[in-house]
């Protein structure tokens, strides 16, 4: 993207309106408390080194399975480990798979749908076709597939997860382009010269960019779901590497002794998930009014 | 005073709408061929695609494996066939839904592990489809009847908090307390292991219900929470009509307004999303036919999954998805049935 477009990006964004959205998103509670979580989560992975009160992997055969307490706050799992620094390690997995995850997953929206509303005809046809047919594989079947044949390595989740999540990105941006394509702007442009590739960057492209943005959003929860629900299941992020997904899976396993390991690891996927619902909602309360859900 | 329509009459308006219903059906039968076509042509990609073929479990393992051997295996797979005529072979296959042979010890034909579980899967995601509509309709109405009260606003938090919580962790807590905790409910398996042959039918009847409450109640609380969201949007969307003020105007009680007026059209939408949201209900049967221990769809995934047997893997990805098309299929002949404009042929799209 060049200089212009980021900067244009940045506006449609609401750079250009800051003082219009940025004054709704703030004086919205909820909003801002989805920030707050979002916030709180991001520092709290970046800095897991020093937040931890012990190593995550150290292994206490001293204190197995001990309920919360002073020493260790959320308790102990079945190796001695602290839970409390594994849910902080926790957070960075989750926070990285998610985050990956619907990254890949909104450049491929993104592409497919610009594609398609840009161009029409019978590309449009094939990739809407393509959208409906990845839309009746129930999700996770489809990736338990995928896994069945890859190392159930970090990285690999998150391409599974990411390959398997574009289809609502590009119906939205197809529609964006759709009603964008016809607008006076992109004709002036047109007119005035513009490459095919100048029209989607610097003209379009931009304007559709606060309803991705809320998509992205949105999605990282369910990225985050995703992650957990594969770790939980066994197939995704791997014992040892603290995943709450995979941790929850030792608290199934210890369900009837102990009830920490059960507890924690879930309310910490659900305020994550909370958070970054909250801060999407937010988003597209602010950022398009027209749409406000009331 | 307008006379009473004629019998002929409404005979005629009966057939018009058949007529209807049936060429709008059509349509989105003929969609349904690429579709359909489309499915197949990625599961069968997803397994032949993938790096490691599906063969080298079962070869990497074996020390007395030989190169002969091996390429012996590969031609009774059919895997040394150019990819189109497998995938033609397994098209014709699936026709006659004979899916190939598990890799698993037992060598069943797939089809024949996928038909005995189905049934327990389709039962549990009815039942809770069921109690999705039994709850979410009523408090996303109620919630939208009394837009920004503190129920509304307590509904919509609590919806908030469901839609983030991962279902397979309140099913853990659930388990924790009624199962361990107040030892009320059974937490696994679909019936009582010991004892349930001797049991009279009522008991059993009984028996399998209380087994159900659990893996029923997690696998709605999901699609409970979107759907209660949508009934409210729906709902608000609709109540703000004209034709809302014209019938409140007419001098109408409040609840005729509200269930005949408002309600019916507003649950138009909600059909097509039920339908929309039939993948992620059958998707979560992994998770909760795996926690509870029932030998639903679910758990034959998880387990050819764990085991890598990839004929079933893939009648189990094919199936599923065939599965989620008609299950839209049905949400699009609902609409419409129920839709006006579709029943007198006046549709927009």
């Amino acid at each position: 993207m060049s200089r212009v477009a980021l900067r244009s990006f940045i506006q449609a964004a609401g750079g250009g309106a800051r003082p219009l959205w940025w004054g709704r998103f703030w004086k919205n509670p909820l909003a801002v408390w989805g920030l707050g979580i979002v916030g709180t989560l991001a520092i709290v992975a970046l800095l897991a080194e020093w937040l931890v009160p012990y190593d995550p992997q150290a292994i206490d055969t001293w204190h197995i399975l001990e309920p919360p307490s002073a020493d260790h706050w959320l308790g102990t799992d079945v190796l001695g480990r602290d839970c409390l620094s594994r849910l902080i390690f926790g957070a960075r997995i989750s926070l990285l798979v998610g985050l990956v995850a619907v990254g890949l997953a909104t450049a491929i929206g993104t592409g497919l749908g610009a594609a398609a509303g840009f161009y029409g005809g019978w590309l449009d046809v094939f990739i809407m076709r393509l959208v409906d047919v990845m839309l009746c594989f129930p999700t996770i079947f489809l990736i338990m597939a995928v896994i069945a044949f890859l190392e159930p390595s970090i990285w690999n989740i998150m391409a599974v997860i990411g390959l398997t999540g574009w289809m609502g990105v590009a119906r939205l941006v197809r529609a964006e382009f759709l009603t964008l394509r016809e607008r006076e702007f992109v004709m002036a442009a047109r007119i005035s010269g513009a490459s095919n590739a100048r029209i989607v960057f610097s003209h379009i492209l931009p304007n559709a960019a606060a309803p991705i943005l809320v998509a992205a959003t949105l999605g990282v929860g369910g990225a985050i779901l995703t992650e957990s629900a594969l770790s939980f299941l066994g197939i995704g992020v791997q014992p040892p590497d603290p995943s709450w997904g995979n941790m929850l899976t030792e608290g199934k396993d210890n369900l009837a002794i102990a009830w920490w390991l059960s507890v924690f690891p879930g309310l910490a996927i659900l305020f994550t998930v909370l958070g970054y619902n909250l801060l999407g909602e937010g988003l597209r309360d602010a950022l398009d009014p027209r749409i406000r859900s009331g | 005073m307008p006379t009473p329509p004629s019998l002929f009459q409404r005979l005629s308006v009966l057939a018009q709408a058949f007529q209807s219903v049936m060429s709008y059906l059509t349509r989105r039968l003929a969609a349904l061929v690429p579709t359909f076509f489309g499915i197949t042509v990625i599961s069968f990609m997803v397994m032949h695609l993938a790096p490691g073929e599906p063969m080298s479990l079962q070869a990497d393992f074996n020390p007395k494996m030989t190169p002969e051997m091996r390429e012996r295996l590969r031609a009774q797979y059919g895997l040394d066939q150019p990819l189109y005529v497998q995938y033609w072979q397994w098209l014709k296959g699936l026709a006659v839904l004979d899916l190939g042979r598990s890799f698993a010890p037992d060598r069943r034909p797939v089809w024949e592990k996928i038909r005995e579980r189905l049934p327990v899967t389709l039962l549990i995601n009815a039942l809770s489809i069921g109690l999705i509509l039994l709850v979410a309709i009523p408090l996303g109405v109620a919630a939208a009847v009394r837009h920004n009260s503190l129920f509304d606003q307590a509904a919509t938090v609590t919806v908030f908090v469901f839609y983030a919580a991962p279902a397979f962790w309140v099913a853990l807590l659930l388990m924790l307390f009624f199962g361990v905790h107040l030892g009320w409910l059974p937490i696994s398996g679909l019936q009582s292991l010991v004892g349930f042959e001797t049991m009279p039918w009522w008991s059993k009847m009984a028996d399998r219900a209380l087994h159900l409450v659990l893996p029923v109640g997690v696998s709605a609380l999901g699609g409970l929470a979107g759907m209660s969201r949508y009934t409210r949007a729906s709902m608000l969307e609709v109540l703000r009509q004209d034709y809302i003020t014209t019938a409140r105007a007419k001098g109408l009680p409040e609840r005729a307004v509200v269930y005949r007026h408002a309600l019916r059209n507003a649950l138009l939408p909600l059909i097509t999303i039920l339908g929309l949201s039939l993948p992620g209900l059958i998707g979560g049967s992994v998770i909760f036919e795996s926690l509870f221990a029932i030998p639903g769809i679910g758990q034959l995934m998880w387990s050819s999954v764990m085991a890598r047997d990839y004929p079933v893997l893939m009648g189990n990805l094919v199936i599923v998805s065939v599965l989620t098309l008609l299950g839209n299929l049905l949400a699009d002949i609902g609409y419409a049935l129920a839709d006006p404009r579709i029943r007198t042929g006046q549709q927009g799209e």
